[in-house]
């Protein structure tokens, strides 16, 4: 069990993230991109048979893999409409077609993007583009190879909640959220570049390079 | 230059404390190998052949003399007393223990510099003209903007792991000496219609093994808007850009398999979304960042220097130095001075830390102690008054960095090679070694007049030998080194990628093969020609001629 960061708490967890059946073997196909379609991107899409054979708990809260929702809609409708139902999505899918396949977004309470390793930075625009063009206000939350390092960034881009590794400490993760007091840019956390936030100086005011002023002498060692 | 001020200090001080955190996880197994890697590249560190190497960011290639006091002292104490220039106008350690590297970075953070984002799959340093600024044929000082640029980009959040590295030049001259068609994203600033300054975008040029002119995908961006259009090309980027396959990750494959067309289709619609939001740069904010590189207080001076003159007709030595390393600037009286760190012998782009305090020394006396670092791996002192160059040339003489080459064929741009870096294929500094004291008469190479000479060790090009008018390539054959050349490469307005002449080289054929080359253009050339110009007219095989005939007819004896 992955321990769950929470609006910057570390909170027990009340949802079940359900897992794709596994593929079978000889499974060779090929995710072809919807919007970029001259290549195959080499990710595995699920197939049919994976989607069908996918387990779904009877009962509880469940964030279920996008494909599955949207070939299996009507047997999870109710529990939608309970608030029991979330959404998660690998990097490779389109976030436009998660956005398409519920009437209101925001009845999905969360949506889970799944990192298959910390440095696929597909995920950073996935929420990016969730909060800020499809208007989504519920929790957004990394699942998968989510490591402290990442977090400062992925809170940036609008996560909220974080499924760190069960082998690694939430406590510790918590205070990376915390590493840099005042980014240059602005993102979903604060729109605002740096500029618009503060009255910075200009060179007439600067000092010098350096903290200390000092004559070069001082340098050469 | 730019001067930072309590934000700017804060976010590197928090980097080094971040990265000092990471270092010390690292070594005490909770970050494996595979964790701590994007983590240490985005620092600045590699591991490599023989130690680790640590790349320290110059930004458009502006340093103080302070800061290069800085990296002397950081040579001597950490490394082995000496630097290299990189390409990418950075500036590399390669013996830096991995362990002390945050004491490095909190010292670098002192004189306001730092490694940040200078490797792994992120916006890398932002690169400009060595003569932004002071060049006569600049139309938009782009260094403000390259500022601006380097802030948005440090630690944007949505692109830190991008499918693979990200480069962008600036350029505001009429001649583009920051080869914006060659880069991930090029920007060419000029004077609209209006008088406003705008934009032109260019996207998906590199070299690598694969190398690619970019394609302008907008001819007129309004200055304002240059944050949120670069955003909008790095949105659709990082999510259409492939992943699977690290050779054909960079956004030139993605501009060529998309079409530019295509391309220009969905950064628009992206740009649409964002256009007028708070990343639309201010005048404001444009003034506030475009004062640190205004505050020069240069003296009203004659562009006529009886003394320059009469030096100039009674010193041969001092003459040739004039002719290929001094530079016409915009204020009168004034020069730019390119330092040259390609002598005969040494690795190109290499200082010691004693020529590294010597040079901060001249930058204080003669040029408002400041200097920058070319792509080509030289420094420039770019405010030097014309009646100081003759005391100027007279010291870097004695410290080793007068040597009268620049544009010349042994201003040799060349990448570590296989005798540092672990990608590399081939060696190369004794490549560029080797050619230098081929061509050692002064007077020949001065009559060959401009030509690029650039070697890379692998097809990951740092040392740009697509551009190069002769391009050396280092490959592996079976396991042993082997050199290809192209030629008619060219950086700059007319950008072009060279052509492989034939089958490759052994290394010590290589200095005899460029002579051949060489041999043909003074052979063919018609008088004001260029060797790049002659390459052009008469096209690769009177070259491929000369070099492989003579080959074959050895080959029979």
């Amino acid at each position: 069990m992955s321990k769950l960061i929470r609006n910057n708490a570390v909170v027990q967890d009340d949802w079940t993230v359900v897992q794709l059946a596994a593929p079978a073997e000889e499974t060779v196909r090929k995710q072809a991109g919807k919007v970029v379609i001259f290549k195959l991107t080499g990710e595995q899409a699920a197939s049919a048979e994976q989607v069908a054979g996918t387990l779904i708990p009877a009962t509880g809260k469940v964030i279920v893999p996008l494909a599955v929702w949207q070939a299996r809609k009507k047997e999870l409708a109710s529990r939608l409409a309970a608030g029991e139902v979330g959404l998660w999505l690998e990097t490779f899918e389109l976030v436009e077609d998660l956005v398409a396949s519920v009437p209101d977004l925001n009845s999905l309470p969360v949506i889970a993007v799944h990192f298959p390793r910390p440095v696929d930075g597909r995920g950073f625009t996935i929420a990016t583009m969730l909060r800020t063009r499809f208007g989504y206000r519920n929790e957004i939350r990394a699942i998968g190879d989510v490591l402290r390092d990442q977090l400062f960034y992925m809170k940036r881009c609008g996560f909220n909640a974080y499924a760190i590794r069960a082998d690694r400490s939430a406590e510790e993760a918590l205070a990376s959220l915390r590493d840099f007091s005042e980014p240059y840019q602005g993102a979903v956390d604060n729109p605002l570049p740096v500029w618009r936030r503060h009255a910075r100086v200009a060179a007439a005011h600067a000092v010098t390079v350096g903290r200390t002023p000092a004559s070069h002498e001082d340098e050469v060692d | 230059m730019y001067i930072y001020d309590d934000i700017d200090q804060r976010i590197v001080d928090e980097r080094v404390a971040q990265y000092r955190d990471q270092t010390r996880r690292y070594l005490a197994g909770e970050l494996s190998d595979d964790e701590f890697r994007p983590l240490r590249l985005q620092n600045g560190l590699y591991i490599q052949r023989h130690a680790p190497m640590l790349r320290i960011a110059i930004p458009y290639g502006l340093l103080a003399s302070r800061q290069l006091r800085k990296l002397a002292h950081i040579a001597r104490v950490y490394d082995r007393g000496y630097a290299h220039f990189s390409t990418r106008q950075n500036v590399q350690f390669n013996w830096p223990a991995l362990e002390r590297v945050p004491d490095i970075l909190a010292e670098l953070a002192t004189v306001q510099m730092h490694g940040i984002q200078t490797s792994g799959s992120c916006v890398r340093n932002i690169t400009t003209d060595q003569f932004a600024g002071v060049a006569p044929d600049e139309v938009v000082d782009a260094r403000p903007y390259a500022e601006i640029l380097r802030q948005w980009s440090t630690f944007h959040p949505e692109f830190a792991y991008l499918p693979r590295k990200f480069k962008i030049a600036v350029n505001g001259a009429e001649s583009d000496r920051a080869i914006i068609q060659m880069h991930d994203i090029g920007l060419g600033f000029y004077l609209d219609e209006q008088g406003e300054v705008a934009l032109e975008v260019w996207v998906g040029g590199g070299m690598g093994r694969t190398p690619a002119i970019g394609a302008m995908i907008r001819k007129h961006l309004p200055w304002q808007h240059a944050l949120s259009y670069c955003e909008a090309i790095l949105r659709v980027y990082n999510r259409h850009g492939r992943r699977d396959n690290a050779f054909k990750a960079r956004i030139k494959i993605l501009v060529k398999a998309m079409g530019a067309e295509e391309f220009a289709r969905q950064v628009e619609a992206e740009w649409a979304q964002i256009k007028d939001g708070p990343s639309t740069i201010t005048q404001e904010e444009l003034d506030r960042v475009a004062s640190f590189f205004r505050n020069r207080t240069y003296e009203t001076l004659s562009d006529d220097v009886p003394a320059f003159n009469e030096k100039l007709a009674s010193d041969k030595a001092f003459a040739n130095w004039v002719k290929r390393n001094v530079h016409r600037h915009k204020v009168p009286g004034y020069r730019a001075v390119t330092l040259s760190l390609k002598p005969t012998g040494t690795a190109p782009g290499d200082a010691t830390a004693d020529q590294m305090d010597s040079v901060a020394f001249l930058a204080d006396r003669y040029s408002f102690g400041e200097l920058r670092v070319s792509h080509e791996q030289n420094l420039i002192l770019a405010d030097v008054k014309k009646s100081d160059l003759y005391q100027l040339w007279q010291e870097a003489v004695r410290v080793g960095f007068a040597t009268p080459n620049i544009g010349l064929l042994t201003d040799i741009i060349c990448c570590p090679g296989g005798d540092f870096c672990s990608l590399a294929n081939a060696k190369s500094i004794p490549i560029a070694q080797a050619i230098q004291q081929k061509f050692d008469d002064l007077d020949y190479l001065h009559d060959i007049g401009d030509l690029d000479l650039n070697i890379s060790g692998c097809m990951n090009s740092c040392g740009h030998h697509h551009v190069g008018h002769i391009g050396v390539l280092g490959v592996d054959k079976d396991g042993s080194e082997w050199y290809q050349i192209t030629i008619g490469g060219n950086q700059g307005n007319s950008a072009s990628i060279g052509t492989v002449i034939g089958p490759s080289f052994a290394a010590d054929e290589v200095p005899g093969v460029v002579e051949k080359l060489i041999e043909t253009y003074i052979a063919q050339r018609t008088d004001e020609e260029r060797f790049i110009d002659t390459v052009r007219r008469i096209g690769v095989a009177p070259f491929k001629e000369h070099v492989y005939g003579e080959k074959k007819e050895a080959a029979h004896v």
